[in-house]
């Protein structure tokens, strides 16, 4: 490689983190501030940033603006779904998945925590802990994001008072004491609109000695978030050149989902059960001593043996155990069908497609309160809970708990093909 | 031993892209990857070079040509495509006008952009394609930064942006009804940053457009544009030679130069990294109105 200047890119790596609030939260202002220092914005965006908010007689430049680029949005100065923002530092590139923070899109968020590292629960400090604060952190905890980090923001108008702040911080860890998946929580004091915390120390709040949001985001350790552990890898596609050079050559396509797999290494198929070894790990730029989540690779066995698309290979030593029962819990997506006990669906599960059925709804859960509710069992959209389900084919499936890619799927109307719900497998 | 299990963002960005490019060729019956010659989809060419190796593309690409391109990007089409060993359709703008079935804009600031969708719909119907892989970012424009990775298109082609399906972890639902298609966006996730650090990363060869050079060009409505023959100069607009390059080329009537010197990836980046306007602030086609982009998107644009 290069060792020009700017060839520090290629050490950068990629943190996906979720924001999730409304308009009074001071959310806009606060990845403003990130965006603009970033300088992830540029001049003619904020030129016509500042046109649009001056027509529709906004009183500050409105960042919703750049990215609810919708008709419908602007003109009714509303969100209507998850917007995805760029920026970067010279140590990591940032996706942000923003957002709105309202009970009515819990859909929208439950989507951008999907795919998140991290986490930003916004808290306004003269507000503190509110039901909002529990229901973003719950679905934070539900999609099994890892990091989160409470940001008290507003400070300025609590006078930077440090026992304002730890308040918050000591009613958010007695209720986040339930929330077993989120392992690591930073509370970070800050005025997104004077800039306190956010990219810059703050030297209004000499009491705190921790580091600045930015800073953070920069530095939050991730590698370990993936499970390493157990070797899961979907085949999505199988490779047959049909050409003279390589006339052999089965190549099985895939991003691996968790664990590690090197040459040599004795896998099984399935559900099949075949076993094999890992002939080699290929690629255009020539073989691969190992390949771990989330690497796309195309992987050749020793022995022949049929394997295709909805199959996983696995390490011999390590198998889940191939299940048509599965006890998940789910959101339901669809405004216009509801989901009830003994509905079909198409059941999408990392490369597989099956036929499903709900054969029980056991609760919805109250996300406010983190309440059970088992009188009222029709799942409208937005509704999260959990559910029983009969599938026509065994799923190759783990917890969610312990892998993400392998612990989740969707359920899809089989008359409008639309995806009604999310699933998260107990 | 403690070992790191971290990838660069760009490792990361790639096996998205091959992930997509992968689901694609599995969940439809004929996808096609829409090339145009331009740096984006150069890029995508490669990934998909990259994710099917050492197999040849298992699609065609598709290239819908306004007739009014700058020679530079067609030379370089036709060698690349010939290195990749694709086939290469051509849904043609102008046949599309002799036809009959689009009528071309009149006066000196006529472009052929938006007569594209009617080009791409048709190439679409003839080829039988269900799916078409374009080179869209979500960063490039604000009516793209709401777009799925696979976006749903009706019968007629059009884009519902209120009725998306969500897109959750790696799980990509593109079931349709007969005479539906959809687009699919690899890039979704990359900068225009991302693609120049990859170029450079990947050492990929780009048309000479994109570096610095000598060209005869005239400034209209703040806009840089190359001289050529499908452009009327208006009175009072006067030819001069500029040190110039292109950050994005699509049709030659539309796309803006900026003055430059940079010739090379590194000095590109550079200028990437301090730029302070969007590449598309040159792009003429967006400038018709606010929301000029997600009203051509509805009617099946890219």
């Amino acid at each position: 490689m290069s060792e020009d200047n700017n060839s520090g890119y290629l050490d950068m790596d990629l943190l996906r983190f979720t924001t999730a609030g409304s308009v009074d939260d001071g959310k806009s202002t606060l990845i403003g501030r990130l965006l603009y220092d970033s300088k992830a914005i540029f001049e003619d965006q904020m030129e016509a940033m500042e046109l649009s908010s001056k027509a529709r007689g906004d009183e500050h430049v409105n960042l919703a603006l750049l990215t609810d680029g919708l008709r419908a949005e602007r003109e009714q100065g509303i969100t209507i779904d998850v917007a995805y923002r760029y920026f970067a530092t010279p140590k990591r590139k940032f996706i942000i998945a923003d957002t709105p923070g309202h009970i009515q899109y819990t859909r929208n968020m439950v989507t951008g925590a999907s795919t998140a590292n991290l986490a930003i629960v916004l808290i306004d400090a003269r507000k503190g802990v509110i039901e909002q604060t529990c229901r973003h952190s719950f679905i934070a905890n539900l999609l099994r994001i890892q990091h989160v980090v409470v940001c008290v923001n507003k400070m300025d108008l609590v006078d930077w008072d440090e026992g304002v702040f730890n308040k918050i911080v000591a009613d958010f860890k007695s209720f986040a004491s339930r929330l077993d998946n989120i392992v690591d929580v930073t509370f970070i004091p800050a005025s997104a609109l004077i800039g306190d915390n956010i990219v810059d120390k703050s030297e209004n709040m000499p009491w705190y000695q921790g580091p600045t949001l930015l800073y953070h985001l920069e530095t939050v350790y991730i590698g370990a978030d993936e499970n390493h552990v157990e070797a899961r890898f979907p085949v999505q596609w199988v490779i047959r050149p049909h050409s003279d050079q390589y006339h052999d050559f089965r190549g099985f396509a895939g991003r691996v989902a968790g664990g590690v797999f090197k040459p040599g290494d004795e896998v099984t198929v399935l559900p099949s059960g075949f076993t094999s070894k890992i002939k080699a790990i290929e690629s255009m730029d020539g073989p691969q001593q190992e390949v771990f989540a989330p690497m796309s690779a195309t992987i050749t066995l020793e022995d022949e043996i049929d394997m295709s698309r909805g199959d996983m290979l696995v390490k011999a030593n390590n198998r889940p155990e191939p299940t048509q029962d599965i006890d998940a819990m789910i959101c339901w997506f669809s405004s216009d069908k509801k989901l009830a006990g003994s509905g079909k669906y198409i059941l999408r599960h990392t490369t597989k497609e099956v036929k499903a059925i709900v054969t029980e709804v056991r609760y919805k859960m109250n996300i406010n309160t983190l309440h059970k509710v088992e009188d009222d069992l029709i799942f409208n959209l937005n509704d999260i809970g959990r559910i029983k389900i009969r599938t026509s084919a065994p799923l190759i499936a783990d917890s969610y708990k312990s892998n993400r890619i392998t612990g989740s799927f969707v359920l899809i109307d089989e008359l409008t093909n639309a995806t009604v719900a999310a699933g998260m497998i107990i | 031993m403690y070992q790191d299990y971290t990838i660069t963002h760009l490792k990361q960005l790639e096996s998205e892209a091959i992930y997509i490019l992968r689901e694609t060729a599995a969940q439809f019956e004929k996808p096609v990857l829409l090339f145009s010659g331009g740096k984006d989809s150069i890029v995508m060419a490669h990934l998909a070079k990259k994710a099917f190796w050492p197999a040849k593309l298992p699609f065609q690409l598709l290239h819908v040509d306004t007739g009014h391109n700058f020679p530079e990007t067609m030379e370089f089409r036709d060698k690349y495509v010939a290195e990749l060993g694709a086939e290469l359709i051509v849904g043609s703008v102008q046949k599309s006008i002799d036809e009959g079935k689009v009528v071309e804009e009149k006066g000196a600031r006529a472009s052929r952009n938006g007569l594209q969708t009617v080009a791409l719909l048709e190439a679409l119907e003839v080829g039988q394609y269900d799916a078409a892989l374009g080179g869209g970012r979500r960063d490039e424009e604000k009516a793209r930064a709401k777009e799925r990775f696979f976006s749903h298109r009706d019968a007629f082609g059009q884009w519902d942006p209120k009725n998306q399906r969500p897109e959750l972890w790696n799980i990509f639902n593109g079931r349709k009804q007969h005479g539906e298609h959809f687009r699919v966006f690899p890039l979704s996730n990359w900068t225009e940053m991302d693609i120049w650090q990859y170029i450079k990363a990947e050492e990929i060869e780009l048309p000479h457009l994109y570096f610095s050079h000598e060209r005869d060009c005239f400034v209209r409505d703040g806009v840089i544009m190359g001289v050529c023959d499908f452009i009327e100069l208006l009175p009072g607009e006067k030819v001069e030679k500029m040190i110039v390059r292109f950050r994005t080329i699509g049709d030659a009537t539309c796309t803006g130069a900026c003055l430059s010197t940079a010739d090379n990836l590194d000095d590109i980046i550079d200028e990437v990294a301090a730029a302070r306007q969007t590449e598309r602030g040159t792009r003429a086609d967006d400038k018709r109105s606010e929301t000029a982009m997600e009203d051509r998107k509805k009617q099946g644009y890219f």
